[in-house]
């Protein structure tokens, strides 16, 4: 063998340990890649799926009887990855589209904006154009394979087979960043109620998406679903829902408020079910729909009239004279008063050198008739009455009994309708006077506005109707809500829990005689509204206003086994007998008997033709 | 040897035909049309290739090597002149429907021309300065293929001085080496970062590294002197606690000088200390921490001056100081995907998703590895690894029985060229080292490598097969 000076055999030991070492410390990396670290498979399958979202068709929204509402008609989004848009022929893309190219890039500089749309992302379809209906897409469909990047998604949109009920239906639209923030579930551009039941009902709506899972290369091109489809999900169809809205009602009701603002809002007593449900003014709930929604919204909130404002949830007012027979109520249970205590009244109430004034009627007189004629006098004594009486302890602790009575019925707080956007409310508590006028600086004589519904109380028509519904059952509510049904699911415990009140059944009776009497004797407030064969009960109020006093008027028939408790409120609509009476009464008799009786025409037509949008606005 | 060879070819082949696999037409494995048909083809004539190495006496390659060499370096210089460019570089020769790459087949001919060289007479590294023209044997292929731009293939070439020092060479440079790299990746990895406000953590660390390494060699090199150690760790280590306290508790300053002036004192030290005492081989030390020192502050120049922004990117997407994982980092990125989504057991023969889709680039040649990595997972892979250790071990040992100076140093020559290309293109698959565009041997696909390779290890087999009649 022929060597060197020096043999440096060991020294392949050395080369081999370090080839085994290398070896090791790569199948140490290979074992973090593969094996503890599943990380890269998610990449994986985020690289090489595409997951195509199969929307689901929002559930239907029917009223009562079963005639539909509110359905599905399909429409196509445009979608664009930007990723995958290379070799785009953009001019006859454009001529496809029938756009011109500034358009173009206006919409992709759009799309990119992640300030309007948050969640951008140039790997995912992104939403170009949206809303193209059939025949417009038909066309596209066949050239989409030419233009990289763009797909078409299915969406099921909004159609409405009547136009009415705006209000309670509410409206779908495009999912804004904070409820891509709250809930998973929706991506940029998906849909989602927005107001009203549609957005109560959300969840029970909207189903769940499903997906097909394609592969795709890098080019992003599809090259077949991954693992034969097995993996794809269905869509689950939303659920439907029954609204207890009574659709001919709704109409009419709507129609006879066509060019006044207000509010009716009409209740089955023995359900709590909202048997008609306006806020006028209204506006066809297909504007909002589409591709014109944004700039229809846009002009619809405009509206000096207040057109989004959902009034018999949103609105409050002093109740007036509506609020007389719960007073009344409150009176009785404290036996402060009995059926037949009598007031004096001097067409008013003299009091600490002021007056309450009240119209020329006899006097003095029991509970009944002062409600049938609604007598300021008699409640602003008996209410003062009960504040400075010695058996409490303090205006204060009186106030709180009283206060504890009034918001048994629902009033000061929510009532927990199933539309979005309730307000409370206000009713005062002796802290709210202790705050304004010192400890010991108020008593009966300085509320006194409460008496009848003035003052410092606030209600919203929903709460008033709803009180009216109490009366008609005696002493007891279900939530007024405006679901009655859910296709597969059960409705809230909430509305079918039955809320009693703290005045007993007993005291109910004199109060419902006084409604009666205003519809029957001559003395009555609310004569307009009898409908022969039907024996109808009714109050009317006024709430004052800076302008023209809004009316009020509830009502509710017939008088024993009642069918329908109804409140209608119109604003700037002056002394409850002229419009709101009348229009009760015909809502009454086209829900009671299903038609209007021909000698009656004349009040609708009245009523059609009265125009009191401009009333208060003029003087303004 | 050939049953692995045959092995290793294979499974190569199949994986191309995987890798270049479509889901939406599966065409033949033989299919000209696609690279599995090209590389049967090349099969073919690496196997004829083999055949006529192994009827061809042992005598014959000692004496042709120097021509076979100097007809190589000639052929390089050739496709500097005449290559056109390809994807930046000109190392493709084009003849009739074939491309060849020269510089694969420079490695068996510089291997055989370095084996013929070391095998003279007499050869040592050690005593005879004569003897270093060895490394220009490597170092002139590998400056033309530069030349053509494969700075990758080029890299190949230092794998031989793996053999060097087998034969000899002093391990202090293999020593430095490791030491000019680890200094280079700190400085560029921490350099950015700052610590205490007022130094740089990547001089800070080095420099501590420095320090670390004067200690430790003049321990070695001088083990006796017990009372130097002390000395030299207390002049390390002291000024460096309190300047650290007064970081900690005073003004923030850079303490990058604090060790440049620590490391002046020490190296005083150690020089006077010698003179007086009249020690050996301390010249070597000094020369050596000033020259680290001074790699040290070059470094910036180097990374910025010499390295291409590619690979600057590169360099930087790998020590993890940027992400982009669109860009620079993409290939990397995408890689460590495919075979991090194999699991252990793998998606199974054909059925991967990011190989097939064509997410990998360069996924039939560079990337090969990956295809492996998805379809035979975590067992897969280490089995491959394993084979190629074997291989590698088994040609070092076969290597080592070799009676001729000249077979064992051209056998050790295959095996490094072998390991390196396996390191370096398995670390790179892994993300664990630059991405540097060398082919997995016997994996990647094309003609020139696989031939190139067939040669490199059928000329030692043929050695190996005679090794009991040839002599000298």
């Amino acid at each position: 063998m022929s060597r060197g000076s020096k043999d440096y055999a060991g020294r392949s030991v050395v080369i081999i340990a370090m080839v085994v070492v290398v070896a090791l410390v790569y199948i140490g990396r290979l074992a973090h890649l593969q094996l503890f670290s599943d990380e890269y498979e998610r990449s994986a399958d985020r690289n090489a799926q595409y997951k195509k979202t199969i929307y689901p068709e929002r559930g239907l929204i029917y009223d009562r009887h079963g005639e539909v509402l509110a359905y599905n008609s399909v429409y196509y989004d445009l979608m664009v990855t930007p990723r995958e848009m290379k070799g785009l022929d953009t001019l006859s893309f454009c001529r496809q589209l029938n756009i011109t190219r500034e358009d173009f890039d206006k919409r992709m500089k759009a799309l990119r904006n992640r300030r309007l749309n948050p969640g951008y992302s140039s790997y995912t379809p992104q939403l170009f154009l949206s809303q193209l209906s059939v025949e417009q897409c038909a066309p596209l469909q066949e050239q989409l394979f030419n233009y990289p990047g763009f797909s078409l998604q299915r969406r099921s949109l909004r159609s409405y087979s009547r136009q009415v009920a705006a209000h309670a239906l509410g409206y779908v639209g495009e999912v804004n960043r904070k409820d891509l923030e709250n809930d998973a579930y929706y991506v940029a551009g998906d849909y989602s109620g927005r107001s009203g039941v549609e957005r109560m009902y959300e969840k029970q709506l909207r189903g769940e998406k499903g997906y097909e899972l394609y592969l795709r290369d890098v080019h992003g091109r599809i090259k077949g679903s991954y693992a034969n489809g097995n993996r794809d999900l269905s869509p689950v169809s939303g659920k439907d829902l029954t609204l207890s809205l009574d659709a001919d009602l709704q109409a009419y009701a709507e129609q006879l408020m066509q060019n006044k603002r207000g509010a009716v809002v009409a209740i089955e007593p023995s359900s709590g079910e909202i048997l008609c449900y306006v806020s006028a003014p209204s506006y066809q709930p297909s504007l909002l729909v589409g591709n014109q929604s944004s700039a229809n919204y846009k002009e619809l909130g405009n509206s000096p009239y207040k057109i989004f404002l959902n009034r018999p949830i949103q609105s409050f007012y002093p109740p007036g004279s509506t609020f007389k027979p719960l007073q009344g109520l409150i009176l009785l249970q404290e036996g402060i008063i009995n059926e037949h205590s009598r007031y004096a009244c001097q067409n008013g109430y003299a009091f600490a050198g002021m007056k309450l004034g009240c119209h020329s009627h006899e006097s003095p007189m029991a509970l009944a008739p002062a409600i049938s004629t609604s007598c300021n006098a008699y409640f602003a004594a008996a209410y003062r009455a009960m504040v400075d009486d010695e058996k409490y302890a303090s205006p204060q602790a009186s106030m709180a009994v009283w206060r504890n009575h009034v918001t048994s019925f629902g009033f000061g707080s929510r009532l927990g309708v199933d539309l979005a956007y309730e307000q409370p409310g206000f009713i005062p508590d002796a802290d709210f006077y202790d705050k304004r006028y010192g400890k010991r600086g108020w008593k009966g004589a300085t509320i006194i506005s409460n008496s009848i519904g003035q003052g410092e109380i606030l209600a919203t028509p929903l709460q008033i109707a709803n009180f009216c519904a109490t009366i008609a059952n005696r002493g007891w509510y279900y939530t007024p809500h405006m679901v009655k049904a859910i296709e597969g699911d059960q409705i809230d415990e909430k509305y079918t829990t039955r809320h009693r009140v703290s005045v007993d059944s007993i005291h109910f009776e004199p109060i419902i005689q006084g409604m009666r009497g205003a519809v029957t004797a001559s003395y009555g407030t609310s004569r307009g509204v009898a409908i022969p064969g039907i024996e109808v009960c009714g109050k009317t109020g006024t709430a004052q206003n800076a302008g023209v006093d809004h009316s009020i008027f509830m009502c509710f028939a017939p008088k024993d086994n009642p069918q329908i408790a109804m409140l209608v409120f119109i604003e700037n609509g002056g002394f409850g007998a002229t419009w709101a009476v009348p229009m009760a009464s015909l809502l009454l008799e086209q829900y009671l008997n299903g038609e209007i009786a021909p000698n009656r025409r004349w009040m609708e037509t009245r009523l059609l033709n009265a125009n009191l949008m401009e009333v208060e606005l003029e003087q303004e | 040897m050939i049953l692995l060879y045959l092995v290793l070819v294979c499974w190569g082949w199949m994986t191309i035909y995987s890798a270049s696999y479509n889901y939406e037409e599966s065409v033949s494995i033989f299919d000209m049309a696609i690279v599995s048909g090209k590389q049967f083809l090349w099969m073919m004539i690496s196997f004829a290739m083999a055949a006529v190495i192994m009827l061809l006496d042992v005598r014959w390659y000692q004496n042709a090597a120097n021509s076979i060499y100097i007809l190589i370096l000639l052929l390089l210089l050739f496709t500097i002149a005449v290559a056109p460019d390809v994807k930046g570089s000109r190392s493709w020769l084009f003849i009739g429907p074939f491309s060849l790459q020269p510089a694969e087949f420079a490695k068996f001919a510089t291997s055989l021309a370095l084996a013929k060289y070391i095998s003279k007479n007499g050869f040592d590294l050690k005593h005879s300065k004569r003897d270093y023209w060895a490394f220009c044997i490597i170092l002139i292929p590998a400056m033309l293929i530069i030349m053509q731009k494969e700075m990758g293939s080029a890299l190949v070439y230092f794998a031989l001085f793996l053999v060097l020092f087998r034969e000899g060479l002093t391990p202090w440079i293999l020593g430095a080496a490791f030491s000019a790299i680890l200094i280079f990746i700190v400085a560029i990895r921490f350099g950015e970062i700052a610590l205490w406000q007022a130094s740089d953590l990547g001089s800070f660390l080095s420099l501590l590294f420095i320090c670390l390494l004067l200690w430790v060699w003049f321990a070695l090199s001088n083990h006796r002197e017990k009372q130097m150690h002390i000395v030299l760790a207390l002049l390390l280590t002291v000024p460096l606690a309190l300047a650290l306290l007064c970081q900690i508790f005073w003004i923030p300053f850079n303490l990058a000088y604090v060790l440049l002036g620590e490391l002046l004192a020490a190296l005083l030290y150690i020089f006077f200390t010698a003179l007086k005492r009249q020690m050996k081989s301390i010249g070597a030390i000094i020369v050596s921490i000033v020259l680290a020192v001074s790699f040290l502050y070059a470094t910036d120049f180097l990374f910025e001056e010499v390295l291409q922004p590619h690979q600057q990117m590169r360099t930087k997407v790998l020590l993890g100081m940027i992400d982009d994982p669109n860009n620079a980092g993409y290939n990397v990125n995408q890689a460590k995907i495919s075979i991090g989504s194999g699991g252990f057991m793998g998606k199974g023969y054909l059925n991967g998703t990011q190989t097939k889709l064509k997410y990998v680039p360069e996924q039939d040649t560079d990337f090969i590895f990956c295809t492996i990595g998805e379809e035979f997972g975590f067992m897969g892979s280490t089995l491959l690894i394993a084979i190629y250790v074997y291989f590698i071990v088994r040609l070092i040992l076969l290597a080592e029985r070799q009676r001729h100076r000249f077979s064992r140093v051209y056998g050790y020559c295959v095996a490094s060229v072998f390991f390196f290309h396996v390191l370096i293109n398995l670390g790179m698959v892994l993300g664990i080292m630059p991405v540097i565009g060398i082919p997995l041997p016997f994996f990647s696909y094309g003609g020139s490598s696989l031939l190139g390779f067939t040669i490199l290890l059928f000329i030692f087999l043929r050695m190996d097969a005679d090794r009991l009649r040839f002599s000298v």
